[in-house]
């Protein structure tokens, strides 16, 4: 279970957010460029500290303004997937995976396993050693969406993760998404600019504006607002 | 009266043409030609039976002695350095910045008294260590503080660059993925901008081997001491021509090596950009 309530002064306006998340469930934050929502997953993710408000994962505490804790972001357990995908470009896809897994100092069997089971159900294994540089966006998106999870994430983060893909690679990633999410019993947040985003794989969705959420409900409800950018 | 008739196209075409390689080749036969020139006055035979006499070897020695150990030290101090002033804020940034590049424009004979006055025996610094015996200025080690000092600047500037144009993202990710500072600056941030620094060290290398002002003000002129291959050449040029001459060549061949070595680094970066 996620729960957060955040406060921090950006530049032109205030974020001011509340945001919780059910294990198994995808909650998508909707909104324009520059509505706050990826300052709101770094800061849930501890790359961006809070003024103030607290963070809760699994009834653990990672941020707490009142009590001054502050679990650094490599200690947060949280798969964080970057808009670009930021796969490390200079090491093959199978070291990419296994990245989290060295950092944690598993051993080189449980690496070996682990790593070989993500490239498999990701359908990476005829790129394992490709170097991640070389890849397509879809195979780029999808390293990733590998690497974030094979640490076993309390949580796993998206931000933007449908931008410059085509339809096809899309609707893959969609679909992996609902399925580890819900087979890890993990909750997702999902920032998107795109409402067909969120009726395809949110079970929630807020809309974002200037840092403060404006609606709150199922994607097949929202009412329709000034974001609703959707080009596909 | 009638006006003059308009020129064809392909007049215009052929004029541009003619100004356009006029340009290019004076240009090159400008910075070509002093160096070609030094090839011309000597033959094969002198260039070699040059290279071998003591002074030469001595200085062409301690020159790519010195050079390596500045390069040494430049690339383990300033890597850690550049990237932690990179990825900080901190106060008085900017006249670090300055700093750092001020021995570009600063003439070297300047940077060598500047270093004199600093740790010579009777300098601020240079006269507590005097105390105990020991005496930086007119030493090998003079040679490689001045090389240092007038050299550094190019790899610290390409260092500082590098890091601040590598995309954060991939820092960021590894730090989510649990990585430590030191993990993600050794398998992420070096290997991520290796192609950069190691041309930026080639660079810093041509500028420690050429290097002549601070050098004579701070570490003097003693054959096989502090004589480095540029002060071998002003001294050849006051006695010994051939000698001179032979330097200066492998000056260039050694020059011409680096910017070469340069050119290709940089195209291999592009090319995996």
């Amino acid at each position: 279970m996620l729960d957060v309530a955040i406060r921090k002064k950006l530049r032109d306006f205030s974020l001011d957010l509340s945001i919780h998340a059910k294990p198994g469930e995808i909650v998508v934050l909707m909104g324009e460029n520059g509505a706050g929502k990826s300052t709101a997953l770094n800061i849930i993710s501890g790359l961006v500290t809070s003024d103030t408000g607290s963070i809760r994962l699994d009834g653990s505490v990672l941020f707490d303004s009142g009590t001054s804790v502050d679990v650094p972001a490599e200690n947060r357990r949280i798969g964080y997937v970057f808009q670009n995908s930021a796969v490390f470009p200079h090491i093959p896809v199978r070291e990419n995976i296994a990245f989290g897994l060295r950092a944690q100092h598993k051993s080189p069997l449980f690496i070996r396993e682990h790593v070989g089971h993500w490239l498999q159900v990701m359908g990476l294994e005829d790129i394992a050693d490709v170097k991640a540089g070389n890849l397509s966006g879809g195979q780029k998106q999808r390293v990733a969406l590998a690497r974030a999870l094979a640490t076993g994430p309390a949580l796993l983060m998206l931000d933007e993760p449908f931008t410059a893909l085509d339809a096809e690679n899309i609707r893959r990633v969609k679909e992996l998404t609902r399925t580890f999410v819900t087979e890890m019993a993990i909750p997702c947040l999902v920032v998107t600019h795109r409402i067909s985003d969120c009726r395809d794989v949110g079970d929630r969705m807020y809309v974002i504006n200037r840092g403060i959420r404006e609606w709150e409900g199922r994607p097949e409800d929202e009412p329709g607002c000034t974001c609703r950018n959707d080009s596909r | 009266m009638n006006p003059a008739p308009a020129l064809s196209a392909k007049t215009r075409r052929t004029i541009t043409c003619i100004g356009a390689a006029f340009l290019i080749v004076s240009v090159t036969l400008y910075l070509a030609l002093p160096v070609v020139a030094l090839f011309f006055r000597t033959t094969p035979e002198l260039f070699f039976s040059s290279l071998t006499t003591p002074d030469v070897l001595s200085a062409l020695v301690l020159s790519l002695f010195t050079s390596a150990v500045s390069l040494g030290i430049v690339i383990l101090v300033g890597t850690p350095f550049a990237y932690v002033h990179t990825r900080n804020n901190y106060p008085g940034k900017v006249i670090v910045d300055t700093l750092i590049d001020l021995p570009l424009v600063l003439p070297p004979a300047v940077a060598g008294v500047a270093l004199l006055v600093l740790w010579g025996r009777v300098g601020i610094l240079g006269q507590y260590l005097s105390m105990f015996g020991i005496s930086i200025a007119f030493t090998t080690l003079a040679v490689i503080m001045a090389q240092i000092f007038v050299a550094s600047p190019f790899y610290l500037r390409q260092a500082k660059s590098l890091f601040e144009q590598l995309d954060p993202s991939y820092e960021l990710t590894a730090r989510t993925l649990g990585a430590s500072p030191l993990r993600i600056f050794a398998l992420i941030t070096l290997p991520l901008t290796a192609n950069g620094l190691v041309s930026g060290a080639v660079m810093t290398f041509g500028r420690a081997l050429g290097e002549f002002g601070a050098t004579i003000m701070f570490a003097g002129n003693l054959p096989g001491v502090t004589q480095t291959m540029p002060l071998a050449v002003y001294v050849g040029m006051e006695g010994n021509f051939a000698v001179g001459l032979t330097i200066s060549i492998l000056l260039v061949i050694i020059s011409f090596a680096i910017m070469i070595s340069v050119r290709l680094l940089a195209r291999r970066e592009m090319s995996h950009a």
